[in-house]
């Protein structure tokens, strides 16, 4: 994915691109396309090339926007109803950077509306099935990232991360996806779901992309208060030595493919040197419910803003203020986007506050100090991203406890606000791609992706 | 029975930053179209995060030091939900838990001492306009910054209550940080008033009346709610912890919401924002240089400028700043306030003037000539409003009072030749004949030549003097 020399023309990347993506209409990968704009650019790009002016680090190279991001490449939808023919007049910071080094958005993938699910099952435009079996599901939020990047329409897709939102589509789509350290990518201009642990990364099909986009995008934002100092391209290389391994996640509850998986790749680190080290990290078990109190409560907050008075979709039929609210709202969100509302609201509630949103919080810095703990232990920890491979579209979709399981071992990433890197690990015997998870201290990504190489 | 009414005020102070409290937009809507000072963080699109403005942190450590409070190193942002137009993001950010301005106190003219628990940095609401059947949405005033300053219940009469709220908007003029422009909404304030019989320890239900914009009617709210509550009381009914407006009007209040269905805001950290750390060093930055407050100037000037002169005065830190400037002999300060009080305050540019007032060496210099009598009190009001002309500005104060020619002659040699001079003159020889024929008024009439005379120089008091002295002889 370097620079289109002149061999290949920026023209003729994107239009391949975009014919994939016709190709693969099916799938329902994206929500909406930006043809015409994505070839102008493309274009603009070869006259660059051909007057021999300077071009950026991505210059050509067409890539997927989770419909999340804004941008005024046309509508920004969040995969909701409610945002239905939204135009943003402005550019989210990630974005903004990837356009700077000539990356051209070539369309808008689908999602769960707001991000919430785990299966793209929950967005309005439809769900997005799995890259390797029509009939399941593409795994989420970001399944239509990761997706277009698993059948090659694009080298790279955008995707946001709240509690496993990169990673598990990753994995059941078989490429990479990175949930950065919190705050070396800037949240300014995405649709926010649950603002502190909200992580923009990427899907892609090598650690390499990866390693070139996050030096791109990593860095403080004045927009985004919570960002960090650039870390990313000033990171010194470290030798790795220990391999932390959860005893807890090594249960009954995890397909046996996966734990096999596991092991696979636990035995060619040792045969490469590696020390394999078990970790105790008895808090974990409860970071599924911490999140599910903090998370909804964030989201109930952020989606106050979506109400019908100033954009987006608003109910025709409403004959005063509150009708209007509540029968817009009833339209527009989905519902696990009400469900989420509810217990949020819920857990903040006078009375409740303290019993639920701030002992998750307290229990929330025992996640933390309990991932000081291991990484004083092993430079790195191996885990499965999820219990299972991709499962069977309309499978969990009644049952909310079911979908949230999901994320059991990836939500304590988020609340932790440390890197995890999703990389491909086989597949499993019906042919569905195997995914691991690695995870390093804050401020670790690039040698977090440097050491994955370990593990090809 | 007796009640007694205890009152505890909630005021809002808009800061007068350059820029909103958490975007970089106009923060001075005076004058503009509505909604042209509204950045996509202020109207709440997907996807945007609030800033937060320096300033206005600077803003908060000033307006607390004036109230003798405690500034907190470490503060924070929550959100406090609610739906209504007026509140884009669907919360406000504030802060509810760790506000950046602790306990203090504010001295009242009388001496009374009314207690800050605490006050906080928030942000404004946007405008809405009632029409029949439909509102306008005005987001410009949307997270302007604003200080909400919370009082003990320490307050016990209108008077007070009136007083209390004018101190605060004198002390936030001192410290410069709000334009402090009631009538365009700079400061509201939020009354609670409960009573309970006298002897009793317990407060009584209170009644809250919101949105007060001017110190006369806070007062006259509390004196209505005072006589509501004592009526309900005596006929044995209880009061109900509500809501109530105000109609200067009417002059009364009447029942809004009430507290017991009213919304749960339900509070949550701002995710979004970091916790402000403060340090030691910075508030110092701060404070450096920082005014003299109302009860510094009243300490000051205690038993040298009358109370009630000094507490019209203290309305206006400007002339307060110069008072402060001035060599602190009394005679000087007495007259310098007595001119800016009497004098300047009734002109009509009185408020232009303010911005630019004239130096201290050439007040100085007019009060020394007054007291030397070289100017007559007439003469040295004249020679007071001269120096605002803007081109008089710099210029010696004797200078100017000599170009007006109204320096008094108390040169006794040279006024007694004038009065010999006149006493000369044959039209004043029946005056003369008449005082000495004891009537005593005639000697105004020679008073009077000897001012002509003298082109009004003289002293008309040395004049008499030495008249009498001749014509007596």
């Amino acid at each position: 994915m370097k620079i289109a020399n002149k061999d290949i023309s920026a023209v003729s990347l994107v239009k391949e691109a975009l014919e994939k993506a016709k190709k693969y209409k099916d799938y329902n990968i994206f929500i909406s396309m930006n043809e015409e704009a994505a070839l102008k650019e493309a274009a603009e790009i070869d006259e660059k090339i051909a007057r021999g002016e300077k071009v950026g680090k991505l210059a050509g190279v067409p890539f997927a926007l989770k419909d999340n991001f804004l941008s005024p490449d046309g509508q920004t939808t969040a995969g909701a109803h409610i945002l239905e023919g939204f135009k943003s007049p402005v550019t989210a910071t990630i974005v903004e950077k990837l356009k700077a080094e000539g990356a051209i958005v070539i369309g808008r993938t689908n999602l769960d509306a707001f991000a919430h699910g785990s299966s793209t099952e929950n967005s309005y435009f439809g769900p997005t099935r799995n890259a390797y079996d029509f009939e399941r599901v593409a795994g989420g939020s970001s399944g239509g990232s990761a997706v277009a990047v698993a059948l090659d329409i694009v080298p790279f897709a955008t995707g946001s991360d709240t509690g496993g939102s990169i990673r598990q589509p990753a994995a059941f789509n078989g490429v990479y996806g990175l949930k950065p350290t919190y705050g070396s990518t800037s949240r300014y201009g995405v649709v926010a779901m649950a603002s502190s642990t909200d992580s923009m990364g990427f899907f892609t099909k090598t650690p390499e992309d990866m390693d070139l986009l996050m030096s791109i995008t990593s860095g403080q934002d004045k927009k985004d208060l919570t960002t960090l100092p650039d870390f990313y391209n000033t990171s010194e290389s470290k030798e790795v030595k220990r391999i932390g391994i959860i005893k807890d996640f090594d249960n009954e509850s995890v397909d046996a493919e996966i734990r096999e998986a596991l092991k696979t790749k636990c035995e060619a680190l040792r045969n490469k040197g590696f020390e394999i080290v078990e970790l105790d990290m008895p808090v974990l078990k409860y970071a599924l419910a911490v999140y599910y109190i903090i998370q909804p409560a964030e989201v109930a907050s952020n989606l106050s803003r979506y109400d019908g008075v100033r954009y987006g979709f608003r109910s025709e039929d409403s004959k005063d203020l509150d009708s209007l609210y509540e029968k817009t709202r009833d339209e527009g969100f989905m519902p696990e986007n009400k469900r989420r509302i509810m217990i949020g609201n819920f857990v903040l509630s006078s009375g409740f506050y303290d019993a639920y949103f701030l002992k998750a919080a307290k229990a929330r810095t025992l996640i933390i100090k309990e991932y000081e703990d291991a990484f004083s232990k092993c430079d790195f920890i191996l885990t499965p991203v999820s219990s299972n491979p991709a499962f069977k579209l309309g499978e969990k979709v009644n049952d909310p406890v079911a979908m949230y399981l999901e994320d059991l071992m990836s939500v304590s990433v988020n609340l932790a606000g440390v890197p995890g890197l999703s990389i491909p690990a086989g597949m499993t015997k019906a042919g569905l791609p195997i995914g691991l998870q690695l995870v390093g201290p804050r401020r670790s990504d690039k040698n977090l992706i440097e050491f994955s190489k370990e593990l090809i | 029975m007796k009640y007694f009414p205890t009152i505890g005020i909630e005021c809002h102070v808009q800061l007068s930053t350059k820029t909103k409290l958490f975007s970089e937009v106009d923060n001075d809507a005076r004058g503009k179209e509505p909604n042209s000072c509204v950045s996509p963080i202020d109207y709440a699109l997907p996807g945007m995060l609030p800033r937060l403005n320096g300033e206005a942190i600077k803003f908060a450590v000033r307006a607390g030091k004036a109230m003798n409070c405690e500034i907190n190193k470490s503060s924070r942002f929550d959100r406090k939900h609610y739906f209504y137009p007026d509140s884009p993001k669907g919360y406000q950010i504030t802060q509810f838990y760790h506000p950046i301005i602790g306990a203090g106190f504010v001295e009242l003219p009388s001496g009374e001492k009314v207690r800050i628990e605490h006050a906080h940095l928030e942000g404004d609401a946007g405008k809405l306009t009632h029409f029949g059947s439909y509102s306008l949405v005005d987001l410009n005033r949307v997270d302007t910054p604003l200080i909400e300053i919370v009082s003990m219940p320490d307050i016990h009469s209108a008077k007070a209550a009136h007083d209390y709220c004018k101190e605060l908007w004198r002390l936030m003029r001192y410290a410069k940080v709000t334009h402090g422009d009631l009538y365009n909404g700079n400061m509201r304030f939020d009354v609670n008033v409960s009573l309970a019989p006298e002897d009793s320890d317990e407060l009584g239900t209170r009644a809250e009346v919101k949105n007060l914009n001017s110190f006369r009617s806070v007062e006259r709210a509390v004196e209505y709610e005072i006589k509501r509550q004592t009526k309900i009381l005596e006929a044995g009914e209880r009061v109900i912890q509500e809501t109530r407006g105000w109609s200067d009007a009417t002059g009364e209040t009447t029942g809004q919401r009430s507290k017991e269905e009213a919304k749960d805001y339900r509070y949550m950290p701002e995710p979004d924002l970091p916790p402000v750390n403060l340090s030691a060093e910075f508030i110092d930055e701060q404070l450096a240089d920082f005014p003299l407050m109302p009860a510094d100037y009243r300490e000051k000037f205690k038993g040298i400028i009358a109370e009630d002169t000094l507490e019209v005065l203290l309305d206006y830190p400007e002339l307060m700043k110069k008072l402060g400037e001035l060599p602190t002999d009394p005679t000087t300060i007495k007259l310098v306030s007595n001119l800016f009080a009497s004098v300047l305050l009734a002109e009509e540019k009185s408020a232009e003037y303010l911005n630019d007032l004239p130096d201290k060496k050439q007040l100085s210099e007019l009060a020394e000539m007054n007291e030397k009598k070289e100017l007559s009190s007439t003469a040295t009001k004249e020679v007071f409003l001269r120096l605002f002309d803007p081109q008089m500005k710099g210029k010696d104060t004797k200078a100017i009072a000599k170009e007006l020619g109204v320096i008094q002659e108390n040169d006794l040699g040279a006024l007694e030749a004038i009065v010999d001079m006149v006493l000369a003159k044959p039209e004043t020889k029946k005056a003369q004949d008449d005082f000495k024929n004891g009537e005593e008024k005639v000697i105004g009439f020679l008073v009077g030549q000897v001012m002509k005379e003298s082109k009004g120089k003289a002293n008309p008091s040395v004049a008499q003097q030495i008249l009498r002295e001749k014509l007596t002889k």
